[in-house]
């Protein structure tokens, strides 16, 4: 009996040092995630190491009122991903998308002070406005574009 | 016969700690989201099911057994629900497979999902 209770006993402390090392891994995901679900499903998953560290200080401790904060827990963790995929559905966008209209952002934003001298004198050569189609006219589609899907993807 | 249910908690601790250690492991090393999402989905959900389960062999009262196996089916009925959602959700934003996966399946049917009922 003394023996199975030391085994025991190694066993729970082995297991919390596995446990840590097992969330410290996991904070490394939930800082290097490159996208936001990356990071959301690392988020659960610390809730579920989390859940597992209770379980074995309930072992190591005795004190089995652990086992209700486990379960609210484990309620808290799941009602937290559903929001977080409700509101990746709703973001519509992916990281790509954002950073792509910030850079169309800063380009508008420099674009004016570059171009009004080229509006000023545009009367009659040809050469502008064989160079225009070229410069100008793909990034007012472009900034034209991702606005109207953004507007038909959020509303229904 | 509590010896038995002892080495049983201690192997069932063990178990489950490395379980949640290779989860975290997968989700660190493998290459796209929803690999990442097959790692922790799963071996996340066993090791702190394994856990639970230990703990209540080792208590041994009616109701904290109870409540421990209601906490371990909660996570078996929920784990693949948020899985399932989060999955969903970031494939039809545009979130796509990494650039060593094989095949993907559903690139024919996101067009009409994301026309028609999102």
């Amino acid at each position: 009996m003394s023996e199975a209770n030391l085994i025991l006993d190694y066993a729970v402390d082995l297991s919390l040092w596995i446990l840590s090392l097992s969330f410290l891994v996991t904070l490394i995901r939930v800082i290097r995630g490159p996208t936001l679900p990356d990071r959301v499903l690392a988020l659960d998953m610390l809730v579920a190491v989390a859940i597992g560290f209770i379980a074995v200080i309930g072992i190591k401790t005795g004190y089995v009122l652990y086992v209700d904060i486990a379960i609210a827990l484990g309620l808290v963790g799941f009602l937290t991903t559903v929001a977080f995929a409700r509101f990746i559905l709703t973001r519509g966008k992916t990281e790509d998308d954002l950073l792509e209209e910030h850079n169309q952002a800063e380009r508008l934003k420099n674009r004016p002070p570059r171009h009004a001298p080229a509006r000023g004198d545009k009367q009659g050569e040809g050469a502008a406005t064989a160079e225009r189609p070229s410069a100008s006219p793909p990034t007012s589609s472009d900034a034209s574009a991702p606005t109207s899907s953004d507007a038909t993807k959020e509303r229904p | 016969m509590t010896i038995a249910l002892t080495l049983l908690s201690a192997a069932f601790v063990l178990i489950g700690a490395l379980f949640a250690l290779v989860a975290s492991i997968g989700l660190l090393r493998l290459p796209d989201l929803y690999s990442r999402m097959h790692a922790a989905s799963k071996a996340g959900t066993v090791g702190s099911g394994l856990l639970l389960i230990a703990l209540a062999i080792h208590a041994g009262e009616a109701g904290v057994m109870a409540r421990a196996l209601a906490g371990v089916i909660f996570f078996l009925l929920t784990a693949p629900i948020s899985a399932h959602l989060l999955a969903k959700a970031a494939y039809a934003v545009g979130y796509r497979l990494g650039p060593t996966a094989v095949r993907d399946e559903m690139a024919s049917t996101v067009e009409e999902q994301t026309s028609g009922s999102i």
